[in-house]
């Protein structure tokens, strides 16, 4: 699976999550879910355990501290599933 | 000089009714919120029958964001926002959103436990060793201090944001503590009230030790029957009552509209002692509170003209009755005119004091006294205590100055708050 589609697959995972509308319309590969999108840090438990349900895999504690960015996540997200 | 506490905002979420206008009109036509409830009779309770507010999916949504309702499963929250968050706008005021809190109003909300359902869905996960799984809110849902931690950050309060507990006190507490509090000169505004989660997960205990009555299930709505003779267990409610009260000056510097006025009241226990157990009252404390509670209000026994009384529907009601009147110095047709709100929404537990309050606050505001429903068959003793007509079973028209409402809870505790018509 490529970046931008896994960045679509990814798209509706955060959104729900989103308090700036703005700052998710031009959402692309460097955006900060914390700093870009005002995403509760809380939330991003919620986040994670959505992505592990729509790839089908286990992200462990050590990745999940990474997934700060959509940068990151989508590295962590190509790593699991070619570990599958 | 201790500040005057008036009441400026309420708001409701009972089994007969949501919202102000609807529980009106349901409490003075003696309206039942009791219904048979399948889930009971599925898990095999001896009482199938239970007083449930109805939540319509899109009432809920003009509380809370699709967020916050992702896994949401705690009915004690959501019955107690709403009833909050309806009582601070009926209040007048508005939902702000500033840099700083409003560091002059804070909330006093009761429960007795929070988001059961969403405990047991946690433990469940947690057992099958899916404790990762078990997402953001699970704490703030089931923390017993949920309800206080909703309401402060939907309305960005400032001052003490807590949550009381004493059983079947609870909300009458909160009243009394958020009173105190304003009396005190230490908030000018409180939101204060209480909530109970429904279901099976709430209610299974007092079925497991039959205090719910078992005899009803083919006859939901009456079968709530405090002060009657064939009176044989309460009937397990659910709900929300919430009330804004505020420091007169601020009240009127306001123009706010004044519903009455919180003249004092007062909480104790029967410690256990004497006649009193977990589970039983002991008298002595029981009249004690109340002739605490007049005195702290500055009141003589006979300028009250109406009591909420606690009255469960158990075989204490008579007991309660006898205390009443042996704390007021009154009897036969002496006494005061009762009623009971559980005759038509059943034992809303943590939730019944401030329900109950908010009907009581309406009697007085409305200038009515809501018609205790089935009891056409007086229970005999009370018969001997106090006059039949004290105990109305049509709704009376009737001006009210001076209302006591108590209730009483496991633990042997007590509270009473003395309620005031507001004059200029």
């Amino acid at each position: 699976m490529n970046k931008q589609e896994i960045i679509e697959r990814l798209k509706p995972i955060v959104k729900p999550f989103v308090k700036d509308e703005e700052a998710f319309n031009g959402i692309n590969e460097k955006t900060h879910f914390i700093t870009d999108l005002n995403i509760n840090s809380a939330n991003l438990v919620d986040i994670v355990l959505d992505v592990e349900e729509a790839f089908d895999i286990e992200i462990d504690n050590e990745s999940m501290e990474k997934m700060l960015d959509l940068e990151n996540t989508i590295a962590i997200i190509q790593t699991k599933l070619a570990e599958k | 000089m201790k500040k005057r506490v008036v009441i400026t905002g309420l708001g409701i979420v009972a089994p007969n009714g949501v919202g102000l206008e609807t529980f009106t009109n349901a409490i003075k036509n003696g309206v039942s919120g009791i219904k048979f409830d399948a889930e009971l009779e599925r898990l095999k309770f001896s009482c199938q029958i239970s007083g449930t507010p109805k939540i319509s999916e899109e009432l809920k949504r003009e509380y809370f964001t699709e967020l916050e309702l992702r896994n949401f499963n705690s009915t004690g929250i959501l019955y107690g926002v709403i009833a909050g968050i309806d009582a601070w706008k009926d209040a007048g005021l508005t939902i702000e959103n500033n840099e700083n809190p409003d560091w002059e109003s804070g909330t006093i909300f009761g429960t007795g436990t929070s988001g059961i359902e969403k405990f047991r869905e946690s433990i469940y996960k947690i057992d099958d060793f899916q404790t990762r799984r078990l997402g953001s809110t699970a704490v703030a849902q089931t923390m017993n201090s949920g309800i206080s931690a909703y309401l402060g950050g939907k309305l960005g309060l400032g001052n003490q944001v807590t949550t009381n507990s004493s059983a079947c006190t609870t909300g009458t507490e909160s009243i009394l503590l958020g009173f105190e509090r304003i009396q005190q000169g230490k908030a000018k505004r409180m939101l204060v009230g209480s909530t109970s989660d429904s279901g099976p997960y709430i209610w299974g205990g007092f079925d497991a030790i039959k205090v719910c009555t078992f005899k009803h299930n083919e006859k939901p709505e009456k079968g709530s029957r405090p002060m009657s003779a064939t009176a044989s267990g309460f009937v397990p409610g659910s709900g929300a009552g919430a009330l804004v009260i505020e420091d007169l000056e601020t009240a009127l510097a306001r123009g706010a509209r004044i519903y009455a006025e919180i003249l004092g009241g007062n909480i104790n226990s029967g410690g256990q002692r004497g006649e009193g157990t977990m589970t039983a009252p002991n008298s002595i404390a029981v009249q004690k509170c109340i002739t605490d509670a007049l005195k702290d209000a500055n009141v003589n026994p006979n300028e009250i003209d109406a009591i909420n009384g606690h009255l469960t529907a158990t075989s204490k009601d008579s007991l309660e009755i006898q205390n009443w009147s042996q704390a007021l110095g009154r009897k036969g047709t002496d006494f005061p005119f009762i009623n009971s709100l559980k005759s038509m929404v059943g034992h809303c537990l943590s939730g019944a004091g401030s329900v109950e309050s908010v009907a009581t606050v309406l009697q007085i505001y409305k200038s009515f006294i809501f018609p205790n429903i089935n009891c056409e068959d007086l229970n005999d003793e009370i018969k001997t205590l106090i006059s039949e007509d004290k105990i109305p079973k049509q709704l009376l028209h009737k001006e009210l100055n001076i209302v006591a409402k108590a209730s009483f809870g496991f633990g042997d505790v007590n509270g009473c708050v003395i309620f005031k018509k507001y004059k200029d």
